[in-house]
């Protein structure tokens, strides 16, 4: 039987290190200013997350995430709150694109700081997973998108529907 | 708490098995197959059944010899797919107990079979300020259609909570059951807990002041023996494909001179008797909530399904669930790691168990599991108010039928073991 392939893949997908962001989420806070917030719900399986987001001159300057879900989906936010502060608002878009791409096979561009989202490159192999994945990464590119038309904090939700 | 329910106990098996059910898992042919390397366990059968040998056959001798129009043609072919359209009919009305045939209307699914007669009944039937009375552990088949058509009449949808052992609280009956209520609508079984609601004693309460019971079998019907005679819904709404049929056939069942008082559902062919330029007059229940070209193959091949468990004998499919349902709540029990859903006592729950792992999310769970070849559910099982009720957004689910047996339990056990140690590990 290939019950080796099996585990060497379920080894992929919950590495170590997306193992404990789950066990240790980071980003779990709460921020002292507000700038944006917007919670996001995936409705097939009930995952949710709150997300705000701390601005100062259009750059992220601190993200507070708290994600209540599978391994993947509390890991993923956790990564988010990890590698956002300290991002422009074009550098966050730019990385949130480019895990979307890396979530359907495409390598992220070269010389792009990813982080610990390389950890999460095996739930391309599980395509079910990928929602689960992209929820915290869709919350921010909503959010991020409606503060820039509308000026201020959009108060609408995000789902992977 | 009553457990009044038309179901057999556990000493009650009158009529011996016509055949051994042990053999029934090779029939199945989907059940040969591999998953990831594993044989599979198939432990999803509240979503859809598999479907055995003689349906598959059914639907592809149909399409090899009996394909044509129903209720139209004047040639042999048209009469012949006619007569196994209708004679499936009437093997779903004799399967239930229907004092007739046309007491049948055949839908797409359970959710059509209830939006039918939140239309056709309740549209006519409800005025503003009238009540419809729902349950805590309802499907969102059995929420959203009332909560629809409260917003086009004013109706006031209620609904009655659960206990924490998963039964209803029916010391709240008198309570939310007032008397602008005109119509209950329950499930038999929980899709999620298993439960088996006390229908006839709740008959009784809702007729008592002249409301109306529609019942969702979708988890009943296909699980145990079930007789509208003596059940006391007004309505009953099923789907085949969770009882060995094909997809895309759902049953309502209801009294007579209900669906003969009920408008039209969905206007079209076969469904009137004259058309003007202006008007039209309705043919008679069932054909009157038929419009269109039905699921003549399916229909046929849910005839087969019926033919197929009724080899076996409902009480027979009722016994067997009972004692693996047993068999599943031991070994889980026995796992410290599980918090378990739904009633203890496996005489009023039918076989489906959801449970929740203390450190694995369902997903999780789910996706692990099915690399050991174990299909389960994980989700919100299209009960969102219920996920609330018990504190979760999402349960994982193990459901059962005739083809299960205790391997399949002792696989799953054994997987939720392992999955346990995977992702425990430091």
């Amino acid at each position: 039987m290939d019950d080796g392939r099996n585990d060497i893949e379920l080894d992929a997908l919950y590495r170590d290190t997306v193992l404990d962001h789950f066990r240790s989420p980071r980003g779990h806070k709460t921020l002292d200013r507000i700038d944006l917030t917007r919670d996001g719900y995936n409705p097939v399986c009930g995952d949710r997350i709150t997300m705000s987001v701390k601005l100062s001159d259009n750059a992220v300057e601190d993200v507070a995430v708290n994600c209540k879900g599978c391994v993947i989906s509390v890991a993923s936010a956790s990564m988010l709150a990890e590698l956002l502060p300290g991002k422009s608002r074009e550098e966050a878009l730019r990385l949130a694109d480019a895990f979307k791409r890396m979530m359907h096979g495409h390598p992220p561009p070269p010389g792009l700081d990813i982080g610990d989202l390389d950890a999460l490159d095996g739930v391309k192999n599980f395509p079910v997973r990928v929602k689960c994945a992209l929820l915290a990464w869709m919350t921010l590119i909503d959010a991020l998108e409606e503060a820039e038309k509308k000026g201020d904090a959009p108060d609408r939700s995000t789902t992977t529907e | 708490m009553s457990t009044t329910t038309t179901v057999p106990v556990r000493t009650a098996t009158p009529i011996p098995p016509k055949r051994e059910i042990a053999s029934t898992r090779e029939d199945f042919p989907i059940l040969k197959r591999m998953i990831h390397g594993s044989p599979i366990v198939y432990l999803d059968s509240a979503a859809t059944t598999q479907k055995p040998e003689a349906v598959i056959n059914a639907l592809v001798d149909y399409y090899h010899q009996t394909n044509a129009n129903v209720h139209r043609g004047l040639y042999a072919l048209a009469a012949q797919a006619t007569d196994k359209y209708e004679g499936a009919r009437a093997k779903v009305a004799k399967f239930i107990g229907a004092a007739e045939t046309e007491e049948i209307v055949f839908t797409r699914n359970t959710t059509e079979s209830i939006n039918l007669v939140a239309q056709s009944w309740g549209s006519r039937n409800l005025k503003s300020g009238d009540e419809i009375l729902v349950s805590e552990m309802e499907h969102h088949s059995n929420l959203v259609p009332w909560f629809l058509l409260a917003k086009r009449t004013g109706a006031v949808v209620r609904h009655i909570p659960i206990l924490d052992d998963g039964t209803l609280d029916l010391s709240k009956w008198n309570e939310r059951f007032t008397n602008r209520a005109r119509l209950v609508a329950l499930t038999h079984v929980s899709n999620v807990l298993g439960t088996i609601n006390p229908i006839a004693e709740i008959a009784e309460r809702v007729h008592k002041h002249g409301a109306l019971l529609l019942v969702d079998g979708a988890q009943g019907v296909p699980h145990m023996p079930v007789n509208v005679a003596t059940l006391g819904a007004d309505f009953v709404a099923f789907s085949a494909h969770k009882m060995l049929g094909p997809t895309g056939v759902g049953v309502l069942w209801g009294r007579r001179e209900l669906l003969e008082s009920m408008d039209p559902f969905l206007g079209g062919g076969d469904m009137i008797r004259t058309v003007s330029m202006t008007d039209a007059t309705w043919n008679d229940s069932p054909w009157k909530f038929e419009a269109g070209t039905p699921n003549i193959a399916d229909v046929i091949g849910f005839g087969a399904a019926i033919d197929y468990l009724e080899s076996i004998g409902m009480n027979e499919v009722r016994r067997h669930e009972i004692e693996l349902t047993e068999y599943a709540l031991e070994k889980m029990h026995a796992v410290d790691e599980l918090e378990i859903h739904g009633p203890a006592d496996s005489l009023v729950r039918a076989g489906v168990i959801s449970f929740n792992h203390s450190d694995i999310h369902p997903h999780d769970l789910s996706t692990y599991l099915d690399r050991k070849g174990v299909a389960i559910r994980a989700g919100h099982h299209c009960a969102q108010p219920l996920m609330e009720r018990l504190g979760q957004n999402a349960t994982a689910r193990a459901s059962f039928y005739i083809y299960n047996n205790r391997e399949d339990i002792d696989t799953l056990i054994d997987a939720l073991q392992s999955a346990g140690r995977f992702f425990g590990r430091r």
